[in-house]
């Protein structure tokens, strides 16, 4: 970031004549505008994702309620955060958002089960013990694995993960016919998808610790293995947190792999096998059909969306904290 | 600490190290382990990919012309992806369009122009969290401020505003990259001939880190072509026609694929395999456009 006067000392920009001066100053006014373009769009989702869920929890929308407009609570945030049935668009609708905060919170921890380890082994194998030649080629091959779009992971799950891989195992150990969807292949599909987060960001951590530590340990007639365990990884852990928080982050906010893997049945269940609903996937089977604006079902969308995005907020703030702590211990 | 007497290969003949090594080895091959899951599953997403489109268009004669040249359908027999082709195409120059001044002319403001007050550092926080915004959020955004707020229903001009917003933080952080690239002393030459900071930037800066955002902005729109859940809220789904405009209704590639990948029959499953096939063989184009900028551009600063 380089001051307004010019960015080496004692060397301005030029003043040029007063129509030049003018222009810069435009300019700079112009391109201050874009930069405000994303202050405004946080500020619009906040706002639009609390206006509408206004309208689900009071009654009118928050504009209106601005205006004068008296509150009534038409769902009560106790129904909500603790009632156990969800299904705003039944003919006897029902707001207990506990299934679908449940569904997503399954689908994170589980994920998170896949990738946390897989990610954080293959960061140590890259960093610590692959040869060059192996590491300038298994490098890019898992980039890929973050380039592919979700809506293929999904296909995944529904054509392969679910049918071919987790069916005749439900089938043969436990005597259970899986359906279409299940809560274990929307764990697995979304584990592998944020591999490639775990183990880029937390590898990049690992490499950025001095090698004078790993020398010393080696001095002292450490192993690799030592050195990996009991210094590298304490050296890197708030990269290698970060790492996990943006996994898990990811994991939240995914949609249309959950959405194709784990189905759209909001329930609270405890087999791996059964069909659940995400609050994304809710949002998807919204889309779907076919909700007016002003309908409970449609407001409950921005209700569900507002809890999902102040639940990855807390993620990312968290992933910005450890990220700063890393950058002023190597930096 | 060395007993008396004793060489230093006596000293150290009671050590096992058996254990160590071992732990070692057992370790690396544990490590190894893991990160062949990533690569298997890798192969396993593609070879089930290219085995089901294999299948689809020799078991069920999807013929790749038709599929092509038709639109969609509710008759898996007479359906195909044009509408959908076209659609993302015309999606993704819209999106290029809305993203990339606002995009390079926030990325130029951060690097050049901003001081380093509160106010900076709060819109660059404020980047950092945007880009970590579930897709879906976008997508519910547009629909509330667009698709109904302003009246404009489910076009494919809100979906690209959708998308745009989407991509505007990396395509802002790929552009502050290239141009932290050019040195500092290429700024200096241009004032010392007394040109402005604005005529510097334009003249100067600007060409220099030209080839580097549009490589970040090649990759921000290659993603942004994939990307399906902004699009389903925004009311991209059922539509089979084809756009003529960005104010007409549509489906692009992913819902498309999502449409098709939900329906129980078999046929679907596949048709959806080939339209797989096509986005990513666009995508997988776009990225070697980018690879090759980054390369040339590489080797000629």
């Amino acid at each position: 970031m380089s001051t307004d006067t010019g960015s080496g000392p004692g060397i301005r920009a030029g003043s040029g004549t007063q129509a030049d001066q003018e222009k810069n100053r435009r300019a700079r006014r112009v391109l201050f505008g874009c930069a405000a373009v994303t202050v405004l769009t946080t500020l619009a989702i906040f706002f639009v994702l609390i206006d509408n869920a206004a309208s689900y929890f009071f009654g009118a929308r928050f504009t209106e309620l601005l205006l004068g407009a008296s509150p009534e609570r038409t769902v009560t945030f106790t129904e909500f955060f603790t009632g156990t049935r969800w299904a705003p668009d039944h003919a006897t609708p029902a707001h207990g958002a506990l299934p679908v905060i449940f569904g997503t919170l399954a689908i994170t921890f589980g994920a998170a089960f896949v990738s946390i380890p897989i990610g954080t082994a293959t960061a140590l194998y890259l960093s610590e013990y692959a040869a060059p030649s192996v590491r300038s080629k298994l490098k890019p091959t898992l980039e890929v694995l973050a380039g592919i779009p979700t809506i293929v992971y999904g296909y995944f799950a529904i054509a392969f993960i679910n049918p071919v891989l987790i069916g005749p195992i439900a089938a043969a150990l436990f005597g259970i016919n899986i359906g279409r969807y299940s809560m274990l292949s929307g764990m697995l599909v979304v584990g592998i998808m944020t591999i490639p987060m775990v183990s880029s960001i937390s590898e990049d951590a690992m490499q950025a610790v001095p090698d004078e530590l790993r020398n010393g340990a080696y001095a002292l007639g450490a192993t690799k293995y030592d050195v990996s365990l009991s210094v590298v990884v304490p050296a890197a852990i708030s990269g290698i947190l970060a790492s996990y928080i943006l996994a898990v982050s990811r994991a939240i906010g995914e949609t249309m792999a959950v959405s194709l893997a784990a189905g759209f049945n909001a329930q609270l269940t405890s087999n791996p096998f059964d069909e659940i609903m995400t609050m994304t996937a809710y949002m998807v089977s919204m889309a779907r059909g076919t909700s007016a604006v002003g309908t409970v079902e449609y407001q409950s969308l921005f209700a569900v969306g507002l809890l999902l995005f102040l639940m990855t907020l807390v993620m990312n703030l968290l992933n910005d904290w450890f990220k700063r702590r890393f950058q002023e211990e190597y930096q | 600490m060395s007993t008396p007497g004793k060489s230093d290969t006596e000293l150290f003949t009671d050590i096992d190290l058996g254990w160590k090594h071992l732990q070692n080895r057992l370790f690396l091959g544990v490590i190894f382990a893991a990160s062949m899951f990533g690569v298997v599953m890798l192969a396993l997403l593609l070879l089930d990919v290219a085995t089901d489109f294999y299948v689809g268009l020799t078991e069920f004669n999807i013929s790749l012309t038709d599929f092509l040249t038709r639109d969609g359908s509710r008759r898996a027999e007479g359906a195909g992806f044009r509408g959908a082709l076209v659609a993302s195409l015309m999606l993704m120059v819209l999106t290029a369009f809305l993203s990339l001044f606002i995009g390079v002319g926030s990325a130029i403001y951060l690097e050049e122009y901003a001081p380093d007050t509160r106010l900076t550092r709060l819109i660059e926080a404020n980047l950092a969290n945007l880009a970590g915004v579930p897709s879906i959020v976008y997508g519910l955004l547009a629909l509330a401020a667009f698709v109904n707020g302003i009246g404009m229903g489910p076009i494919l001009l809100a979906g690209s505003i959708a998308l745009a917003l989407l991509v505007m933080p990396i395509i802002i952080v790929s552009s502050q990259e290239a141009l932290r690239a050019v040195p500092d002393s290429v700024r200096r030459g241009s004032y010392a001939t007394g040109a402005t900071k604005w005529q510097t930037i334009r003249r100067v800066v600007l060409p220099a880190a030209f080839p580097g955002i549009m490589t970040g902005t090649i990759l921000a729109l290659a993603r942004a072509i994939g990307e399906t859940a902004p699009l389903l809220m925004v009311g991209a789904l059922f539509v089979n026609r084809m756009p003529y405009g960005p104010l007409d209704r549509f489906s692009g590639m992913p819902t498309q694929i999502y449409g098709w990948a939900s329906e129980p029959s078999q046929h679907f499953i596949h048709l959806a395999a080939v339209g797989i096939v096509v986005l990513l063989s666009i995508m997988l184009c776009m990225n070697g456009v980018a690879i090759y900028l980054r390369k040339k551009y590489e080797t000629e600063v």
